[in-house]
Formats: C-alpha cells, structure tokens, sequence
C-alpha cells in the first residue's frame, strides 16, 4: 500500500491521470480523439516544446530562467535559412552543427551576462529575448525565409521515418528527452545542477564550481533552442524574423512546470517534463476538434494549465497529510 | 510655416544627400508589419517603378500587425515631409486623425491592398489588387471545379476579425447559397489558423477528424493555405481532400509540383506597387486626375480606370496558379 501510494504521489503519476481524464473527456463528445492519428497529431505538435522543455528544466533545476528560449530558436534558424539561401549547394545536414553552434553562442552569451555582471537571469533574458529577436530581424533584413529555399532533405524529416513510421523529428524530440535523463540522472554535472538549484549558496562549499555549472547550463539552453530552430525550417518550411519561436518561451515554462519542474530550483523530473508537453499537445489538438473558437481556445489553454497546477497541489498537499497520518 | 518649411529644407538636405533629384517624388509605402512575405513583391513594385519614373521609395513597417502600431510610422513621415504615403492599413478607423494631419500638409494618401471602409475621406484613392466583391465566387468555383462541383467544402481563415477574409467569406456563403450551379456543395464549417503555422495545422486537422467526408478546403489566407496543403501532403490524402485558396507561388510551388495541391488563385502584389508608385507621381506632376472615371496609362498594365469611391484596381480578376504556369511567377 506504501509502495502503491507513494507511486500516486509521484508528480508525474499525477500528470499521467490528467492526460487520461482529459483525453477520455474529450473521447465521450468526440470519439474520434481516440485514434491513432490523433496520437500523430499530438506527436507532431510537440517535438520542438519538448526540446525546449528539456533546456528550460535544466535552467529551471539550476535556480534561473531563460526567456530568450524562442528568440534563440528564431535566430539559429535564421542563420540556417540564411546560409540555405545564399549557399544553395551546401550540403543540408551541415544546418544542424551551424543551428546548434549559434544557439550555444548565444546561450554563452546568457551565461556570461548572468555570472560576470551577477545579474538575475530573468532580466539578463529578457533583454536578450528582445536583442536576439532584433538581431533576427537586422540579420535578415526583416525578410522571411521562404519555402523553396529550404532543402527538401530537411523538411521530409518531419514526415519520413526511419523507424515505425515515426517521423525523424519526432525521434530526434525523444532521443533528446533521453540525453537530458542521462545527464539529470547519471552524471556528476547533472548532480551539479541539481545541488545548485537547492541551495546556491551551499554549493560552493561541495567543491561546485557555480560559474562553470551556470555556463554549462546557459550553453546547454542555447544548443538545444538552436537545434529547435533547424526543426522549426524542417516541420514548417519557412524562417520568419517576427514570427519563429516568438511566444515559444511561454509554451516551454508552461509545459516545464506543469512537469513539476519548480520555479525555485532544484526539483524536476525528465518524465514529468515530457508529460507536461503531451498534455499540453493533448489540449492543442483537442480544442479545434471540440469546435471551440480561436479567441476562446487561448482562455481555455491557459485555465487547463492553472487548473492543472492546481489540481497537483491539492493532490499533493492532500497526500502529504495522509502519509504523515500513516507514518503515526 | 516657418516650421514648415524648415522641414521642407531638412527634407531637402536629405535628398540631396541621397545624391536624388531635388524635383523626385518622396514615396513611403507602410506596410502591416515587417518580415511578411507578401509586402517583399509589393514593396519590389515601388522599388522598380522609382528606378524607371521621378521617384525616391521608402519602406517602413511595424514589427507587428496591430491597429495602431503604424501611427508612430506615419508621423515620422510626415514630419519628415514626404510627398506620398501609401500604406497598408492595419485598422479601417484607428488611423483618420494621423491621415488628416498628413493631407493637411499635403501629402497623398493612397491606401493600398486594403482599404479603410467607412471612412474613405480621410485618404485620396485606394489601389486593391483586384475586385474584392468577385474574389468569394471565383474562389468557390475554384473548389467548385477542383471537387466536380458536389460534396462537402470548409473554410480555414486567418483571423476571425480579419476585414478582406470576412468579406470574402461572405461572397463564398452568398455563392454557395444562391447560385444553382453549388447546389449540390456543402459549406460545413469555417475555421480559423490565426495565420499561425501551427494553429491552421491543428484547425485542419481538425476539420479532416471532424469532416470525414470532406472533399475540398478554401484557404484563402497564405498562411493558412501553405499549412492546409502540408497537412494533406503529410496524410498522403491529396485524392481526396482538395485544397485551393489565395496563396503566394513561392510558398506553394512545392505543393504545386507534388501533386498536393492542383491550383490556387492570387494576384500580384507586385503590379499593386508598380501601379502605387506610377499613379502617385501621375498626381504630383500633374498628368493624371483623381477623378471618378478618369483613366490613365501605366506601363505593362494598359488602361487603368478610377472606379467609384476613388478605388483602382490592378487587374479584372484572380490569376489562377497551377503546374502549367507556376514557375511563370517568381513572388
């Protein structure tokens, strides 16, 4: 019985049951909901917030935030649509060493802001959530992108498969949910990570270098976002300076703190993580399918993520006393 | 006055700092917002009108489509004292004061690619790429002809409150309603992507899992159109569910040449700002009359006629894109 209620008490059981209830509910009205396509639907809707996902729980775990998750994305992506455009012959795949090089420049660049001027993360991103945006568009001339210039190698990534009919991205979304498992989970870095964001003020004391974990981090964000922005070309064909990855830093936090993920450090999960992405892809792909207008689904995605929340902390707060009353 | 024509002579400096004849046309084209792909081919219409005719051009926008993010655009062009400001308008009645100002001091006020209806008196003429009140039938006919003119058709928008869409939309319900020839088409559903990527994919997806029997798709919005077609591109359902629309070449050749998508309509944004830039510096020399029923010449485009309520038009009809003629455009 312990052991059973201790697994209910795990957030990401929790997270779990609300996908079930949610997809259930929506599966009475619209019985449709509950087919495999739906599953591709959803699938196909989160691999680029759940690669940001893992980058902001990282920066979550270690005590910061990074807002600038999305205008990172848009500005890697801008690089590779660039260099697609003014280098036709190149060959595709060099996009992703360039996407992921530029996001962890800029990345480096949020790290460096935070740990040299000791600045709080949440202000060093938010300007670089405006100066990398501002960037995209100076770099880009305030162009977009179009279609025919990115190659057709990459946007087949988002429809062909290699493995059970599991699209290349949609792989590449989970592969990375699997490094960041491996690194949370087995290595001394992300021991660090983790004992920084409970106590930074400790963390010194163990023998962590903060400025080197801090760097790590920030890079780390700034890789990932980067790898988000040669997907984005791939799942929607074009780069737009204004609209690439803008409000792609709401969606993450979303998602990352539906996980369980806690805004003051050090706790989060990879499997809350994930689950906190597919129920919000669960939500995305149901409300257009309920027939609920646009100008009210934005109300109604943001009440599920309150109510959410909410329902985890009575769930927990309520367990909490119970354990407590069967340890007297 | 003075001030006035201190800005005459700032202006002028900076004309002549541009190495431009002091005699050229200033013209400023605002458009909705930057980095949309619609406004490059527009704005290449002036930029190539002004390399041939007496014009300087200018493009600004706002980083965003709002109603009134264009008011701090314009009055930097009009203290800037241009000759001309086309412009884009992001709202039919948030700009009236700033227009007012500008004709005051005698600017030219051309809206263009959209109008502000309802309060037409506060610009001088309206150059629209096509007749708005044709563009829901054609459309309709379109799908019409796409799905052998029986079964179930929806509509993914951009906006709900998108002025041009809703009108079109209208045409589309009034066609299907009251022409025999759709009697057996079945308009389900009107649907709206926000002209976001991502929300007109989960709308149509929505409509195929809602729609089983669906057979056509009218998106009428560039966005919406593109993510139409890379929904049925990716389920591989191109035999079933056709989709058409108003889309750029450039954004749906590839749809084009798979076989996705068989046609879809537009016009050309580019000969908008070709005629803009030609009928501007018309008026300012004194060639051309803003009169109801006047007509003038502009290159490559023929015999242009001022039509009620100032309003000119491009062309008579859509240009309809398919395999045959789609490498023809290059917007």
């Amino acid at each position: 019985m312990t052991f059973l209620r201790s697994i209910l008490l795990r957030r990401e059981a929790g997270i779990l049951i609300m996908i079930v209830i949610f997809c259930a509910a929506v599966g009475l009205y619209k019985p449709q909901f509950l087919t495999g396509q739906s599953l591709r639907i959803v699938l196909l809707l989160t691999p680029l917030i759940m690669i940001g996902a893992m980058a902001q729980m990282l920066v979550l775990v270690a005590r910061h935030v990074d807002l600038s998750i999305g205008s990172m994305l848009g500005f890697s992506a801008m690089v590779v649509g660039l260099m697609y455009r003014e280098i036709p012959d190149i060959y595709w795949l060099v996009g992703f060493p360039v996407a992921i090089l530029t996001g962890a420049i800029l990345g480096l660049g949020n790290g460096l802001l935070v740990t040299i001027f000791k600045l709080p993360s949440i202000i060093v991103t938010l300007g670089t959530l405006s100066l990398y945006r501002g960037l995209t568009f100076i770099i880009s001339d305030a162009r977009q992108i179009n279609r025919s210039v990115i190659p057709t190698e990459l946007k087949a990534m988002s429809r062909t498969s290699p493995i059970f009919d599991i699209p290349w991205i949609i792989l590449i979304a989970f592969g990375i949910a699997g490094i960041t498992y491996v690194i949370a989970r087995h290595t001394q870095l992300g021991r660090q990570i983790y004992a920084l964001g409970s106590n930074p003020e400790a963390a010194p004391l163990r023998g962590i270098d903060v400025t080197k974990v801090t760097l790590i981090v920030f890079t780390l964000a700034g890789a990932l976002s980067g790898l988000a922005g040669i997907l984005y070309a791939s799942r929607w064909g074009f780069v737009n300076p204004s609209n690439t990855g803008a409000g792609f830093e709401f969606q993450v936090i979303a998602a990352v703190v539906i996980g369980g993920v806690s805004i003051n450090g050090g706790v989060g999960t990879v499997m809350g993580t994930v689950l906190g992405v597919l129920l919000l892809g669960c939500v995305a792909a149901a409300l257009p399918l309920l027939g609920i207008p646009g100008s009210t689904q934005n109300a109604i995605y943001g009440a599920v993520i309150l109510i959410a929340l909410l329902i985890d902390r009575s769930v927990r707060q309520r367990g909490m006393i119970s354990v407590a009353g069967a340890a007297k | 006055m003075l001030k006035k024509s201190m800005i005459a002579a700032t202006a002028a400096l900076a004309l002549s700092a541009g190495m431009s004849a002091a005699e050229d046309i200033d013209i400023v084209f605002v458009g909705k917002n930057t980095g949309n792909p619609y406004f490059d081919s527009l704005t290449q219409g002036f930029v190539d009108a002004c390399e041939v005719i007496a014009c300087n051009f200018e493009f600004v926008a706002p980083a965003t489509a709002e109603a009134t993010s264009q008011i701090p655009f314009l009055e930097a062009q009009i203290q800037r004292g241009v000759d001309v400001i086309a412009i884009s308008p992001n709202s039919p009645d948030a700009l009236n004061q700033v227009f007012q100002s500008a004709r005051d001091q005698g600017i030219l006020v051309l809206t263009v690619n959209g109008d502000i209806t309802g309060n037409e008196q506060f610009r001088d003429a309206t150059i629209l790429p096509t007749d708005f009140t044709k563009v829901g039938a054609d459309q309709i006919e379109m799908v019409g002809s796409l799905i052998g003119y029986e079964g179930e058709i929806a509509i993914l928008s951009a906006t709900t409150e998108a002025p041009d869409q809703n009108f079109w939309i209208e045409g589309m319900n009034e066609t299907i309603a009251n022409d025999p020839k759709y009697a057996n088409m079945t308009l389900v559903a009107t649907v709206y992507g926000d002209d976001q990527p991502e929300k007109s994919t989960t709308e149509m997806e929505a409509l195929l899992a809602n729609y089983p029997d669906l057979k056509g798709v009218i998106a009428p919005t560039t966005v919406g159109i593109a993510a139409a077609a890379q929904v049925v591109q990716s389920r591989g359902i191109a035999d079933q569910v056709k989709v058409t629309g108003l889309g750029l070449p450039s954004e749906m050749r590839e749809f084009i040449k798979d076989g996705t998508v068989e046609g879809f309509q537009l016009w050309s944004p580019y000969n908008e700002g070709w005629l803009a830039s030609h009928f501007a510096v018309g008026l300012k020399n004194g060639t051309m009359t803003n009169e109801v029923g006047a007509t003038f010449e502009v290159p490559n485009l023929g015999t242009i006629t001022i039509n009620d309520g100032n309003s000119i038009n491009t062309q008579s009809a859509l240009t309809t894109f398919n395999a045959e003629n789609i490498d023809d455009f290059d917007f």
